[in-house]
């Protein structure tokens, strides 16, 4: 059985314009020690597929069904005090931005402390061992004196260690991190990405890689799931999907990836906006962007269908194998030429 | 932090010099002659000339002001009061009490009352708590402080005789030719202004404190400690309320400092014999030597208390250093 296994996850809130479907019916599984990358634009729903898994979704103004099956227990409706247990214990979370992350007026070995002591039954003097320890294993020099700043005397790339820090210190079994380079500088995320992949190792972890960065992807997942919409609309193995992409709008994300080789006055990218979550448009979210748009796909919403290629391979597209093995044909052709040029 | 200081001690000196230069201007503006006022109705022109003499009423404005400012250095003295003669100094030693304690205790009762009000609108913000204190707040901002006291004082004091109407009573036992004193009948007669502060600078703060604390909830770092397995409990009170109290202590310095200078409705009201009264009754009678005393008194308030409230952010905030 897998150690997470999310089943037709629904997520709306409530607005003053009218209720804003944000996920609907994402379901997945994540086994443990693998890596899940999540990609998709900003609005696809990704973000806030994890914080409803986390029960971290404000109450008051959103509604939440489906299943979310953690280890065996059921997390959706279940208590607030028994997701407090599992709450940076059994998951970790890393947060995008981490110049606003971590707590401005409280020392990062207090925040580091605090994870440890809400979880275990140990002295404060013992959690401040911990922290350090762990602030020497995510690299920040002179781990022992540092642990005693504030936040604000760090660097974007330290405090971000220090959120992997404090994800990592209970020894949690998955950690989602929340496009955690984003905030980053070029050099620096390289640096992140390498730290959290030595970590996944050696703390044998699951990681859930939200980004919107199908490089991060191929770097560290081993599956992937593409969302648009708050639905996702394509998953797959990591190769299988750099293989045989199935639908319009990954291959718009795979073409918009940039190439060290191409040298263009600007990269390609997907024309349009995301789509309203308030007022989604009918049929497949997609259509209005697509570029291979037919009459049946501002009607009907295409139903999720496996692939020709790969195990557990899916996707949503009303275009044909045909169609879709030319045209995928065609513009790998495309890139390789210009790889080539 | 020494740096912070001197720098800080040299706008407190500039200040200074500017609110007593403006009073002095001021007073000069004014069409009035001092000198008159003092020697009375059936003075002669000849007593007119010898009290403007004795007073230095004789001699150019700028002349006045450095005898000012060297007898406040030099001796300390802030003059004679030009009615009562009267030393100025004696007579805010006498009023600044009754104002600190209106402002203090008033604080104190608008802080015990907005801070848990306005934390429980953040958490449930349109509930029933919610509404009902921003009707409270309504009420508290457009009332007059006048209104407001007068009908306290008839409804409480007059008509239910549970409080006095107005008056003062010293804190310290012992003073000579005072009909009251003691902590209790002090807190006896302070309840009533104080219950005018507390709706008057209440109201505001709600406002304040429900908008720094749904502000302070939104922030990064609260979702940080929710998924470290915080409870509500604890995120709001290690994480959100010493973040959403920092904007709230300047204003509350600000507030105390300004107050302190004369609390002049609600002091007029009540009867007490406080520092907003005193400049209200020395300006009816031109007495320039009493209203310049309690401006510099106010304006070292105000100065004192800006300067304690930036100690106090630094304090709460490591993010700022004092430099």
């Amino acid at each position: 059985m897998a150690l997470l296994e999310v089943k037709d996850l629904q997520t709306s809130f409530r607005t003053d314009d009218g209720v804003v479907k944000a996920v609907s019916g994402v379901s997945f599984e994540l086994d443990r020690g693998r890596t899940l990358g999540v990609v998709g634009e900003s609005g696809s729903g990704k973000s806030v597929t994890f914080l409803s898994v986390m029960g971290l979704v404000e109450k008051r103004n959103s509604i939440v069904s489906g299943s979310v099956m953690f280890d065996g227990r059921e997390l959706l409706g279940a208590s607030t005090s028994e997701l407090r247990k599992i709450r940076g214990s059994r998951i970790g979370m890393i947060f995008q931005d981490p110049m606003t992350s971590l707590n401005p007026v409280k020392r990062i070995g207090w925040q580091l402390e605090e994870t440890v002591l809400l979880h275990n039954d140990v002295t404060r003097k013992e959690a401040r061992k911990r922290a350090i320890d762990l602030l020497k294993e995510v690299e920040i020099p002179r781990a022992d004196q540092r642990v005693d700043d504030y936040p604000h005397q760090f660097s974007g790339g330290m405090r971000q260690r220090v959120m992997i820090a404090m994800a990592l210190i209970n020894n949690p079994e998955v950690v989602i991190a929340d496009e955690p380079t984003t905030a980053l500088d070029v050099t620096t995320q390289a640096q992140i990405l390498k730290l959290m992949q030595r970590l996944q190792e050696e703390h044998e972890m699951a990681i859930v890689m939200i980004t919107h960065d199908l490089g991060v992807v191929a770097e560290l997942a081993d599956d992937v799931l593409v969302m648009y919409g708050g639905r996702v609309v394509e998953q797959a193995k990591v190769d299988d999907l750099f293989v045989k992409p199935e639908m319009p709008y990954t291959w718009g994300l795979l073409g918009s990836l940039p190439r060290p080789n191409v040298i263009t006055t600007r990269l390609e990218q997907i024309p349009g906006q995301p789509p309203s979550l308030l007022h989604p448009p009918p049929g497949c979210a997609f259509h209005p962007r697509c570029e291979f748009v037919m009459n049946e796909c501002r009607v009907e919403l295409p139903e999720l269908r496996p692939s020709t290629v790969g195990e557990n391979h899916e996707f949503r597209c009303h275009l044909d194998e045909e169609a879709r093995a030319r045209i995928w044909a065609r513009k790998r052709a495309a890139m390789m030429a210009e790889d080539a040029a | 932090m020494g740096y912070f200081l001197i720098r800080r001690i040299f706008w407190a000196i500039f200040l200074f010099f500017v609110a007593t230069i403006v009073t002095y201007l001021i007073f000069f503006v004014i069409p009035s002659d001092p000198a008159k006022l003092i020697a009375g109705r059936n003075a002669n022109a000849q007593d007119v000339a010898r009290v403007a003499r004795f007073y230095h009423l004789n001699i150019p404005v700028w002349q006045q002001y450095w005898i000012f400012l060297w007898n406040l250095i030099h001796k300390g003295s802030l003059g004679t009061s030009y009615i009562t003669r009267q030393s100025v100094r004696w007579m805010i030693g006498q009023d600044a009490p009754v104002t600190a304690s209106l402002v203090f205790g008033g604080a104190v009762f608008w802080l015990s009352l907005s801070i848990p009000i306005g934390i429980l609108s953040a958490l449930r913000p349109r509930s029933l708590m919610d509404r009902a204190s921003m009707t409270f707040v309504l009420i508290g901002i457009s009332a007059h402080p006048v209104w407001i006291g007068l009908i306290l004082s008839f409804a409480i004091g007059y008509k239910l005789h549970l409080t006095p109407i107005a008056g003062y009573c010293n804190f310290f036992t012992g003073n000579a030719g005072a009909s009251c004193s003691g902590p209790i009948q002090w807190a006896y007669h302070m309840i009533l202004p104080w219950i005018v502060f507390m709706i008057l600078f209440a109201a505001l703060y709600v406002r304040l404190i429900r908008a720094n604390v749904m502000e302070t909830m939104s922030e990064d770092y609260v979702r940080t400690a929710r998924a470290k397995g915080a409870s509500e409990r604890r995120v709001m009170i290690q994480h959100v309320l010493r973040n959403s109290m920092l904007p709230i202590v300047t204003i509350l310095g600000m507030d105390i400092g300004l107050a302190l200078g004369g609390a002049i409705f609600t002091e007029q009201i009540f009867n007490l014999p406080g520092l907003g009264r005193q400049i209200i009754q020395s300006y009816s009678v031109f007495d320039l030597p009493v209203i310049a005393g309690v401006i510099c008194f106010a304006t070292m308030a105000v100065i004192v208390f800006n300067f304690i409230v930036d100690v106090a952010y630094a304090f709460l905030d490591p993010r700022i250093r004092l430099t």
